[in-house]
C-alpha cells in the first residue's frame, strides 16, 4: 500500500535548520492500521503529511498503490488526494456550512450531483451516528460529534487511506474511545488501511496492529504492536512504553508501618487476570499492598512494573520473591526511604 | 455665524428647499453610494483575495514584482487625498462617463478611491480564514480556485460584510466631498447652500440626513453580519 523510503525533510527556520525527517524507510501494508507514535517534535506530523504531499520532501520516495507520488505533478497529485482521506486533531470543519454541507464538501470539488452527494451525505452521517445533526452547524456540535463529522466527510469519496493526525487528541477518554472503535470499524468493515499518528500509547495498543515509533525524525523501531511494545530496544521506545522508569529521578515511596517494599516486573509472561497478588495471600499468607504500580494489557499480557509492601521480616519478603520468581516472574527488594 | 439660523424667514425657506430638492437628493446619494460601492468590490474582491493567495507560500503565488507592483499601486492610491484623486481622475471619467460633472461623473473617482481600500479590507479578513481549512481543502484534492471560492471568501462571510459596511459608510461620506466639483446629492446641497449661500440650516439639516443613513447602513451592516454567522451558537 505506502513504501517510503529515504524520507528527509528539513526546516529552515529564523532560528536555524531543522531535520524533521532522517532518512525515513517505512512500509505500511493494505489493510493495517499502523500507528506512528512519538515525542512532540518527534516529526510525526511531518511524515503523515508527506504520505498526502502536504509538505513536500526534500528527498526520498513515497509510493502509494505502486505510484510515487512525490513526481506527480499538481493535476496529478490533486486527483491521488481524492482517494487519501485526512482527519485531524482540530477536525478542521467548515464553519460556516451545515453538517451535511461539509460532508457533500469533496464530492462538491469532484463536481457530484446535488442531489447524489446529499444522500451519500445522509448515510455517511448515519454510519457516524449523526444523521440527526445534518442540518446542525459544526459550532453547535461537541468535539466528538465534530471529528464524526470529519470522519463522515473523509469517507466521502471511498478513500483507500486514512490519515489521521492526533485524530483523538483534542477529544475526552470515553470519546476518544468511540471515534477509535469507530476508525477501527471502519479499517474491518470498508478495508480502508489507516495511518494514526499519536502521542498516546494508549491509541496504539486499542486499535494499531503495526506501530513505528519515531524519535528526532528517525524510525528507530518498527513491528507489530505487542512486539515493539513488550521488547522495546531503544530508549526513545523504553520512554513511550515505560514512561515512568524515565522519569529521571528516583521513585519516592513512601512506606507505612515499617514494611520492607519489593519491586516486580511483568514482561509478558503473566496472562492478565491472573491474581497473582491474592494468590500469595491465599498460598503464603503474605498480605502486600500495592504502593505502586504502573501496567499495561498489550494483547492479553501484561508489561510493566508494581512495587509492592511486604508486612514482615527479612523472612517474609524472601518467601514472597520465591513466590514470583516461580511464577516467572522477576522480583527484587527495593530499598524503602523511611 | 449660527445665530440668526433659526429666525422663522430662515426655516420657511429651508423647508421649502428640502421639499422640492431633498428627495432627489437623497436618491443621488443612494444612487452613486451604491453604484460606487458594487463597482468597488468588483475590482477591490478579486485584488484583495491576489493579494492573499498570490503570496510566494500562497496557493496561487503570483510573480513577486507584481504583488509588490500592487501594493504599491493600492498604497498610492489609498494616500492621495480624495479631493485630489477626483481631479486627477478627470481624464478617466471623461473616457467613461464622457463629461467629468454631474451625478454619475462622480462614480468613477469614487470607485478609484475605494476599490483599494476594499482590497485591504478583503485581505485582511480572508487573512483571519483559519489555514488548517486550506490544509484540508487541499489534502482533498480541491484546485486553488475552489480554495478560494469555496474556503476562503465562504468562511470569511461575516468579517467580509462587516468590512463592505465600513466600505459604505466611507463612501457614503466621500460622495458629499464630490459635490463639491458638481457631484450631486445631499454633499452639493450642503455645499451649495451652507457654503455659498450661508443657509446653514439647509446645510445642517443635510448633515443630519448623512448622519442618519450612515447610522442605518452601519446598523443593518452590522445586524446581518452576525446573523451569517455560524459560529454563534444560538
Ligand atoms: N512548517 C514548519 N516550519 C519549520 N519547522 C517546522 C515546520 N513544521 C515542523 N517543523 C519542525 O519539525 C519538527 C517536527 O515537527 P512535527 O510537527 O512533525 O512534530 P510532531 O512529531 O508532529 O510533534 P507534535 O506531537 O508536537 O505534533 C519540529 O522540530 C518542528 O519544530
Ligand atoms: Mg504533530
Amino acid at each position: 500500500m505506502i513504501e517510503i523510503t529515504g524520507l528527509t525533510k528539513t526546516f529552515k527556520t529564523s532560528e536555524g535548520v531543522v531535520e524533521a525527517l532522517k532518512d525515513v524507510d517505512l512500509s505500511v501494508a493494505d489493510g493495517d492500521i499502523y500507528g506512528i507514535i512519538g515525542m512532540s517534535g518527534a516529526g510525526k506530523s511531518t511524515l503523515v503529511r508527506c504520505i498526502n504531499m502536504l509538505e513536500k520532501p526534500d528527498s526520498g520516495k513515497v509510493l502509494i498503490d505502486g505510484i510515487d507520488i512525490t513526481a506527480l505533478d499538481e493535476k496529478a497529485l490533486r486527483a491521488q488526494r481524492k482517494h487519501i482521506a485526512m482527519i485531524f486533531q482540530g477536525f478542521n470543519l467548515l464553519m460556516q456550512r451545515s453538517v451535511i454541507d461539509n460532508v457533500c464538501f469533496p464530492m462538491e470539488l469532484s463536481g457530484t450531483p446535488k442531489s447524489q452527494a446529499k444522500a451519500r451525505a445522509l448515510e455517511l452521517l448515519d454510519t457516524v451516528g449523526l444523521k440527526d445533526k445534518a442540518n446542525d452547524y459544526p459550532a453547535r456540535l461537541s468535539g466528538g460529534q465534530q471529528q464524526r463529522v470529519a470522519i463522515a466527510r473523509a469517507l466521502a469519496m471511498d478513500p483507500t487511506l486514512l490519515l489521521c493526525d492526533e485524530a483523538t487528541s483534542a477529544l475526552d477518554p470515553t470519546t476518544t474511545n468511540s471515534i477509535l472503535s469507530l476508525i477501527k470499524d471502519i479499517n474491518i468493515k470498508l478495508g480502508i488501511t489507516a495511518v494514526v499518528i499519536t502521542h498516546q500509547m494508549s491509541v496504539v495498543e486499542s486499535i494499531c496492529n503495526r506501530v513505528a515509533i519515531l524519535d528526532m525524525g528517525r524510525v528507530v523501531e518498527e513491528g507489530y504492536v505487542e512486539e515493539v511494545f513488550s521488547h522495546p530496544k531503544t530508549e526513545a521506545a523504553r520512554k513511550l512504553v515505560f514512561p515512568e522508569s524515565s522519569d529521571g529521578g528516583e521513585m519516592i515511596i513512601v512506606s507505612e508501618n515499617q514494611q520492607r517494599l519489593i519491586r516486580i516486573v511483568f514482561n509478558g509472561e503473566e496472562a492478565t487476570g491472573k491474581p497473582v497478588i491474592a494468590q500469595m495471600a491465599v498460598l503464603k499468607g503474605i498480605e502486600a499492598n500495592i504502593s505502586y504500580a504502573s501496567t499495561r494489557n498489550i494483547g492479553g499480557k501484561v508489561y510493566g512494573s508494581m512495587i509492592l509492601g511486604i508486612p514482615g521480616d527479612e523472612e517474609t519478603v524472601n518467601e514472597a520473591l520465591e513466590y514470583f520468581k516461580s511464577l516467572g516472574v522477576e522480583a527484587q527488594e527495593v530499598k524503602s526511604n523511611v | 455665524m449660527f445665530e440668526r439660523i433659526f429666525e422663522s424667514e430662515a426655516v420657511a425657506e429651508a423647508l421649502r428647499i428640502v421639499q422640492s430638492e431633498f428627495l432627489m437628493a437623497i436618491w443621488e446619494t443612494l444612487y452613486v453610494t451604491i453604484l460606487a460601492t458594487f463597482f468597488a468590490i468588483v475590482i477591490g474582491l478579486p485584488l484583495g483575495a491576489l493579494l492573499v493567495v498570490g503570496e510566494k507560500d500562497g496557493i496561487m503565488p503570483i510573480p513577486g514584482w507584481l504583488l509588490s507592483f500592487l501594493n504599491v499601486l493600492i498604497n498610492l492610491l489609498r494616500s492621495v487625498p480624495f479631493l485630489i484623486l477626483m481631479i486627477m481622475a478627470f481624464p478617466l471619467t471623461r473616457l467613461i462617463v464622457g463629461t467629468v460633472v454631474g451625478t454619475t461623473a462622480s462614480i468613477p473617482p469614487l470607485v478609484l478611491a475605494a476599490f483599494p481600500f476594499i482590497a485591504r479590507l478583503v485581505e485582511t479578513a480572508l487573512r483571519e480564514v483559519d489555514r488548517n481549512l486550506i490544509e484540508m481543502a487541499q489534502s482533498m484534492g480541491a484546485t486553488p480556485m475552489q480554495i478560494i471560492t469555496k474556503v476562503l471568501i465562504p468562511e470569511a462571510v461575516p468579517s467580509l460584510i462587516s468590512s463592505m459596511t465600513t466600505a459604505i459608510t466611507t463612501i457614503l461620506g466621500y460622495t458629499a466631498m464630490s459635490g463639491i466639483i458638481g457631484g450631486g446629492g445631499l454633499g452639493k446641497i450642503a455645499i451649495n447652500y451652507g457654503y455659498y449661500r450661508y443657509k446653514y440650516l439647509v446645510m445642517l439639516l443635510a448633515v443630519i440626513l448623512l448622519i442618519a443613513m450612515v447610522q442605518t447602513f452601519q446598523s443593518v451592516g452590522t445586524k446581518i453580519a452576525i446573523k451569517s454567522d455560524k459560529r454563534s451558537r444560538k
